[in-house]
């Protein structure tokens, strides 16, 4: 059974774990569980033993390249690596195999990270679920009739179910923090820019960001290390220095305001959901923490202004695939015969219905009432943000889901039902602030309960020490039969 | 807000996307349901409120302008559906 990554790296630094062992214990309850989860695509076995092999003689030598060398690590995939096959979930991309790494897999891979395979999600990550993937959905470790929550659902799976310590994943209106919610671990939304988006592929590119899932606080800060920082080839990525997010971390809460926005905490949310997150408020409150009412009287608007702005970003980023340079094409005599075909056989029905309502938003007529009003309503979202950090609001606390994980199929012909699902994080994605989702209970049917916080843009460290007062005292179970 | 049959045509013609009829029928359904719950931002109260395109960071840097090596030839058209040695091939689109 595979422990917190913080206990992972502190055993590779002891000299109590070697590299190969723990990767060949990753394989093994690999092969033995992810039947009943399907949480991975594809293994990437024969150089994640290669890597570990190297990673052990470094580890013997005491130079271990970083506090993460030799530690097992999955992709969602979305993320590129150079000769594995990625295929963002899309029928479209079978067989794609890139010729180059994504900057925060070449940044893993530096730092001595043990990738071990491509993980499960929502085709290009549109969804809230992981039932969007063209190659099956991924189950939930609590329940295996319910979804792990989306995009990220792989990521956050196999994090849960003890497979591997580690797992990347990308968030752009709560596919991080939502699965990791739903699935029982720590999820964090870097602020927009921390990390680099380059050879991530794009779904929303002013709205999406990479980030880690550990089953600890402390797991997720060791991934956020190795990752953050600017990169040259992705001209978002913010030059402000990384700070030591270990050091940060271990810092007391104590003195931190904690705003609790009304609205919420309003409508739609289960009581056995609220009630899990207002105890773990109370506990940051009697480890020294003020909370303090606050309004985002926008926030009831995000989900429509996001809705607006992901797909219209989505049907201009989308566009890419048209059968020529990469991917599924299909056979036509006109190339407009070719471009309509290859996109009908390609893509599935969320992602179709996500393109229409994009081109939709984007077309003559209709951009001044969709698309450049749901942008002025972004603006109203941020300004909510930051007049609560202006009066002196450190972390905005609230649940991650208005619900614990629902089953399969339960709201899979709703599309605006599965939207909803969103409510609670798509404010930060709007707002390009940080979030994180720590596990905070569980309710009746012993489904976890998440507890998120956003910060302010760039403090990533007050929201890991937030979470790690948190997650401290909170009830540790592990799912049955995982 | 209702969604008809042309309008899903119209769309998914721009968005170079096939529809079958059943599609059609489907998304005008869905996509009306989805720009009514849209709908709602227009009672929100938005003169005098620039709009916010991109979230990031203080503006933008540009590195120096330097050539330096990219993808190969090879490695470009490797992942292809069609391609010959130097070029994508694509259906003839001048006769």
């Amino acid at each position: 059974m595979v422990s917190g990554l913080g206990e992972v790296a502190a055993g590779l630094s002891k000299g109590a774990l070697q590299p190969s062992e723990l990767l060949e214990a990753c394989l093994t309850r690999i092969a033995a569980l992810d039947d009943k989860l399907h949480a991975f695509l594809r293994l990437t076995e024969r150089t994640a033993r290669a890597a570990a092999k190297a990673a052990d003689l470094r580890r013997a030598a005491r130079q271990p390249l970083s506090a993460i060398d030799g530690v097992p690590i999955a992709l969602k995939d979305n993320f590129c690596m150079e000769g594995v096959e990625t295929t963002c979930g899309s029928r479209i991309l079978q067989g794609y195999v890139p010729p180059y790494d994504a900057t925060a897999v070449a940044r893993l891979e530096a730092a001595g990270a043990v990738i071990v395979g491509k993980l499960n999600m929502d085709e290009f990550a549109m969804g809230s679920s992981t039932e969007n993937s063209a190659f099956g959905p991924t189950r939930n470790p609590w329940d295996l009739s319910r979804t792990p929550g989306g995009s990220s659902g792989g990521s956050a799976a196999a994090v849960a179910a003890g497979l591997v310590p580690g797992a990347l994943g990308t968030d752009t209106g709560g596919s991080i923090r939502q699965p990791a919610s739903l699935c029982g671990c720590v999820g964090l939304k870097p602020t927009y820019g921390r990390v680099s988006r380059y050879g991530v592929i794009a779904f929303a590119s002013s709205l999406d960001q990479v980030g880690p899932l550990a089953p600890d606080v402390q797991g997720v800060a060791l991934l956020l290390q190795s990752i953050a920082g600017q990169d040259e080839r992705d001209q978002t990525s913010s030059a402000r220095p990384v700070p030591s997010y270990g050091e940060l971390l271990e810092k007391s809460v104590r003195g931190l305001t904690i705003g609790v926005p009304k609205e919420l905490f309003a409508e739609g949310l289960d009581g056995q959901v609220e009630r899990a997150v207002r105890a773990a408020m109370a506990r940051l409150e009697e480890d020294g923490c003020t909370l303090k009412p606050i309004s985002l009287p926008n926030a009831p608007h995000a989900i429509a202004a996001y809705y607006l702005v992901a797909t219209a970003e989505a049907s201009s980023n989308l566009a890419r695939y048209d059968g020529v340079r990469f991917g599924h094409r299909a056979q036509a005599d006109s190339l407009l015969e070719m471009y309509q075909a290859t996109r009908a056989e390609g893509f599935g029905a969320e992602v179709k219905r996500r393109i229409m309502l994009g081109t939709y938003a984007l077309s003559a007529g209709y951009y001044d009432a969709y698309y450049l009003r749901a942008q002025k309503v972004r603006t109203l979202i941020r300004r909510d943000f930051e007049q609560a950090f202006a009066a002196g609001v450190d972390a905005v606390v609230s649940p991650t889901c208005p619900t614990t994980a629902f089953r399969l199929g339960e709201k899979s012909g709703e599309p605006l039902a599965m939207y909803l699902s969103d409510v609670y994080t798509v404010p930060a994605n709007l707002a390009g602030l940080p979030g994180i989702s720590v596990p905070c209970g569980f309710d009746q049917g012993g489904l976890p309960i998440g507890v998120q916080l956003v910060g302010r843009p760039f403090d990533e460290g007050t929201l890991l020490r937030l979470a790690r007062a948190a997650e401290r005292g909170r009830e540790q179970r592990t799912p049955e039969g995982f | 807000m209702a969604i008809d049959r042309a309008q899903v045509r119209h769309v998914a013609r721009l968005a170079r996307l096939r529809l079958s009829a059943a599609e059609e029928e489907l998304y005008a359904a869905q996509l009306g349901a989805v720009l009514g719950y849209l709908e709602r931002l227009a009672a929100v109260d938005v003169s005098s409120v620039e709009p916010l395109s991109f979230a990031g960071d203080e503006g933008s840097s540009l590195r120096e302008d330097v050539a330096r090596s990219g993808l190969s030839r090879e490695q470009a058209l490797a992942a292809a559906p069609q391609h010959d040695a130097q070029a994508f091939v694509v259906p003839r689109i001048i006769e």
